[in-house]
């Protein structure tokens, strides 16, 4: 019979014993993760661009909007990269400092990333899951309405809401916003269908948990997962369709900038011999994509280790 | 005459808290159309044994010592060999046949393209051949329903068409894993009827792979126990059920729920199955023994032979075994 | 005594849509449980067993009411639950608590096993103090064979009759009337199965716990039940009490049923007389005509397919459905 007598003699003993801290996956998968190198190397690559990005205006010695009249009409022959007059990345065809509005291009185009990434996980996630979970009409209507959305031309709504209501970041974000969450949405129904059906959704539900606590504390943590994994690859995909919006021209206003726009500047000056005004804006927009490409990879085989 | 036998078969897996032993040393072997049961819970190593000999193991696991085959060592083939003693001498059938089956090419497709790969007939004789395998494990109509999808059987039926599958190449060795577990009682009668037949029509010799006491006793004639990757004991399944001579074997048998019992409170063995990676140096079983003695959990006990066909690895002298 | 569950003439249908219908097309019915009734007298246990399909885990999800109920009556302590509104039924649903058959699958991985253990507790008494309520928990941890210091642990750091033990927990920790097992030692080891199932009569004695006990293993049914129900294609077969209907069954698929069942014992299991049950379980979209059991019976006739047998008590209580029922003593007694 069991506890037979020497194992509930352990029991007492074990009783006063600390608790044990369990190991949960997230703990397992940060594990995982450390070991990939590559991912690794890409959340450090981020780390530095994020500081980049927030704290490199400290390093300028010129603003972003200060015109370097003596460099001015003669970019091509002494605008190029110098320690000795403060423009690091040289300047750009006005005149004005290039390392400065680089680190303004990256922390803006970080920002559209991260607030486009972060609406889809918010937004989607939840839409996903109370569609899914609920199922039958409410799951028809809610994703019809995610069908219609995603059927509208966005670039072109987007476009047109810049012209219409002037271009400025708060746009941006909207416009971003408005349209990042509808693929996480259809994740978020698509697995939340497959977990539904698993024994400890139904044993809540056999407890008599209510519907949304459900949703709230047995379906999204579930989710979390892949919604991250997700989340790290729609970061670059915001950036490019920020950078995108801004070679068109229509996205950040002057004076402020972003790496789109500093790219579509760059690559308009080019043929005069000032490569630097493309090349520097250029690596730090490939580095920051490949940085989130390799972190969500590393992301997605550390929390779902069955496909390794 | 052996047809099987392994020498200190070792089962190795590199996992990430490093490597793991799922078999430590078995020692066992078959005779020609004999049937022998390797029963043991989760974690025993049993189904490994069988990859390894199969050369089926996962990527991260290895298998070391020796399996001969006819004399052959199948662990020490190359991969071709091996392939050509797989089609034609030794066969396996898994617990979810789903899982050997694809679920998109017709049976008779399945079937016919063994046999036209390994024996090189024609298509038409393959499906002749298919039918009346088909036929031999009971599916009614075969004929008819040979070009049918796998989907569209029954669990039981799938099993049947593995074992037939399994038996085109006519095989003299077939190790089934857990070939009934995930089958209804009733089926699992008739699928075992099926593997006792196949027994005395084509004289094939079977490793039968299970958890389950109840099914060992009525198919096998002999009986080997596994725990914890190791041989705890074996003999004939008459002895081995009847007199017991190790403390696991006679808990296992006392702690199976029976038909023909009253007894009000089920006898247990205490604590959880084996963890591999943190197995004691002396008998796997120790922990959750009743019978354990001091030097159990480090002087690991040898295989020893009695009674002339019985080996045991225990301590314990075998009378007081109760 | 009066009944603390009463089953009346309880029907769940499904609707299935087969593969490649229009949209159009009327869903077939699937009756997954057909006009089951029985009574459960407080203490006591009732086995249920059945194939896979013969539907007994709907029953159990249909009492427990995480499946709708299409006709008939679920009375608990005289209350019909399966005309509840959802709401209204939410409160009943501390009474009535259940253990699933995957017992890793059955707990939420990202939740600690307290959390787990605890969620009836704050769900339906969420004024509780977290301390009393982390008490209780730890209490209970030990009383089903926990250690209680790994309340931090999650789920998948336990073995598999470790998990059932944390289900088990969970479903006991608001002191419910009745518990409904649905295959809970089956994913189990056999040397693991013996600690639950005597984990479980063992709690039932203790709390007075009456119990649904549902297993396609008719020998670990017989074990714990008083009473145990054949079941077969959504219909009962044979209902008796245990003792009854494992040494004299008198239906044909009762018989068949325990002829099935191996016995690890190699001398008795040559000696016993075995006939092996053909076919397999029909369809239940389409179900046989009268009796559901007759294309598989040894002893159908003709009148098998136009009249369903009714239940009928044919010995003392020992209920069964069929026309040539007899009673045959099917098994050699040990000891």
């Amino acid at each position: 019979m069991y506890p037979d007598k020497t194992t509930a003699a352990g029991l007492v003993d074990a009783a006063h014993l600390a608790e044990v801290q369990g190991r949960s996956l997230w703990k397992d998968a940060r594990q995982r993760f450390m070991r990939n190198k590559a991912a690794v190397a890409g959340l450090v690559a981020l780390v530095l661009i994020t500081l980049f990005a927030f704290f490199g205006g400290f390093l300028a010695q010129w603003s972003t909007e200060e015109i370097d009249w003596p460099l001015m009409g003669n970019v091509a022959q002494a605008g190029g990269p110098s320690i000795a007059n403060g423009h690091y990345f040289g300047v750009d065809e006005l005149g004005r400092d290039l390392y400065a509005r680089t680190v303004q291009g990256t922390r803006i185009s970080l920002l559209v990333g991260f607030v486009g990434a972060a609406i889809a996980v918010i937004v989607g996630t939840l839409y996903g899951a109370i569609a899914g979970y609920f199922g039958g009409r409410t799951d028809g209507v809610m994703m019809r309405i995610v069908d219609i959305l995603m059927a509208i031309p966005f670039m072109f709504v987007l476009i047109l809401m810049l012209v219409i209501f002037g271009r400025s970041i708060l746009m941006l974000f909207i416009g971003i916003g408005l349209i990042s969450w509808l693929d996480m949405s259809r994740i978020a129904r698509g697995q939340t269908l497959t977990l539904k059906n698993k024994e400890f959704v139904e044993a809540a539900i056999a407890i008599g948990v209510r519907p949304m606590t459900i949703i709230l504390r047995h379906i999204v943590p579930n989710l979390l997962g892949l919604v991250i994994v997700y989340a790290t690859l729609l970061v670059p995909t915001m950036i490019i369709t920020e950078s995108f919006i801004s070679f068109l021209g229509l996205g950040v206003q002057e004076p402020a900038t972003s790496l789109g726009a500093l790219i579509s500047a760059g690559a308009g000056q080019m043929q005069y011999g000032v490569i630097w005004q493309l090349a520097f804006p250029l690596f730090f927009f490939i580095v920051t994509l490949f940085a989130f490409f390799f972190v969500g990879d590393g992301l997605r085989d550390a929390l779902d280790p069955k496909d390794r | 005459m052996t047809l099987l036998q392994t020498k200190d078969l070792i089962v190795t897996f590199e996992t990430a808290d490093g490597p793991v032993n799922a078999v430590n040393g078995v020692n066992f072997s078959i005779d020609k159309g004999e049937t022998l049961a390797i029963v043991g819970e989760s974690g025993s190593g049993k189904s490994q044994t069988a990859f390894a000999i199969m050369g089926l193991l996962a990527r991260n696991g290895r298998a070391s010592g020796q399996a001969l085959f006819d004399g052959q060592d199948l662990l020490a083939m190359p991969q071709k060999a091996l392939n050509k003693i797989r089609a034609n001498d030794v066969a396996m059938i898994f617990q979810d046949p789903m899982t050997s089956l694809n679920p998109y090419i017709r049976i008779s497709d399945q079937m016919a393209e063994v046999l036209t790969l390994h024996k090189g007939i024609s298509k038409r004789d393959a499906i002749t051949q298919s039918v009346r395998m088909l036929d031999a494990v009971g599916i009614p109509d075969a004929k008819a329903r040979i070009s049918s999808f796998p989907h569209e059987f029954s669990g039981g039926m799938r099993q049947r068409i593995m074992i037939a599958m399994a038996l085109l190449c006519e095989p003299r060795l077939l190790i089934a894993d857990e070939p009934t577990t995930a089958l209804d009682v009733t089926v699992q009668a008739q699928i075992m009827r099926v593997l006792a037949d196949i027994r005395r029509d084509f004289g094939t010799a079977i490793i039968l792979i299970t958890h389950d006491l109840g099914i060992v006793a009525d198919a096998c004639d002999r009986t080997l126990v596994l725990y914890g990757g190791q041989i705890m004991e074996d003999g004939p399944t008459d002895d081995v059920f009847a007199r017991p001579s190790h403390p696991y074997t006679a808990g296992l048998l006392r702690a199976v729920p029976r038909l023909d019992r009253d007894d009000d409170e089920l006898l247990t063995i205490a604590g959880e199955p084996p963890d591999m990676s943190r197995l004691p140096a002396g008998c796997p079983f120790s922990p959750r023994c009743a019978a354990v003695m001091p030097h159990c959990p480090t002087v690991k006990p040898r295989l020893e032979s009695f009674d002339g066909t019985r080996r045991r690895a225990c301590h314990l002298p075998i009378d007081e075994v109760a | 005594m009066e009944p603390i569950l009463s089953v009346k003439d309880l029907s769940v249908t499904f609707d299935i849509h087969p593969q490649g219908a229009w949209p159009w097309t009327k869903p077939q019915k699937l009756h997954a449980v057909n006009g089951i009734s029985f009574d459960l007298a407080p203490g006591q246990c009732l086995g249920v067993v059945g194939e896979s399909g013969s539907g007994k885990s709907t029953l159990a999800r249909a009492i427990v009411g995480t499946v709708p109920s299409s006709h008939g009556k679920i009375l608990f302590e005289g209350r019909d639950l399966a005309s509840m509104s959802p709401s209204a039924r939410r409160v009943h649903r501390k009474d009535v608590q259940m253990i699933f058959q995957d017992p890793l699958a059955a707990l939420n991985p990202r939740m600690t096993v307290g959390d787990i253990i605890a969620e009836p507790l704050i769900t339906h008494e969420p004024k509780v103090p977290r301390a009393e309520v982390r008490k209780r928990v730890q209490a209970l941890m030990e009383r089903v064979g926990l250690l209680p210091n790994l309340v931090n642990r999650y789920p998948h750091e336990f073995s598999g009759g470790q998990c059932q033990r944390i289900g088990i927990a969970r479903a006991l920790i608001l002191k419910p009337k009745l518990l409904i097992c649905d295959e809970p030692v089956s994913a189990l080891d056999v040397s693991v199965q013996a600690q639950v199932v005597n984990l479980l009569r063992e709690l039932q004695r203790d709390m007075g716990l009456s119990m649904i006990f549902i297993a396609h293993d008719l020998s670990v049914v017989k074990h714990v039940s008083d009473k145990v129900m054949v079941m077969y294609l959504g219909r009962t077969m044979e209902m008796a009490g245990s003792k009854a209907l494992t040494t004299g069954p008198r239906h044909p698929y009762s018989q068949a049923l325990i002829a099935s069942v191996p016995i690890p014992d190699p001398v008795l299991e040559r000696a016993r007389k075995r006939p092996v049950l053909e076919g397999e379980l029909p369809s239940p979209l389409r179900p046989p005509s009268g009796c559901v059991f007759r294309t598989r019976c040894p002893k159908a006739q003709a009148i098998c397919a136009e009249i369903r047998p009714p239940m009928t008590d044919a010995d003392n209580g020992h209920m069964v459905a069929c026309h040539f029922e007899e009673k045959q003593e099917m098994l050699v007694f040990a000891r």
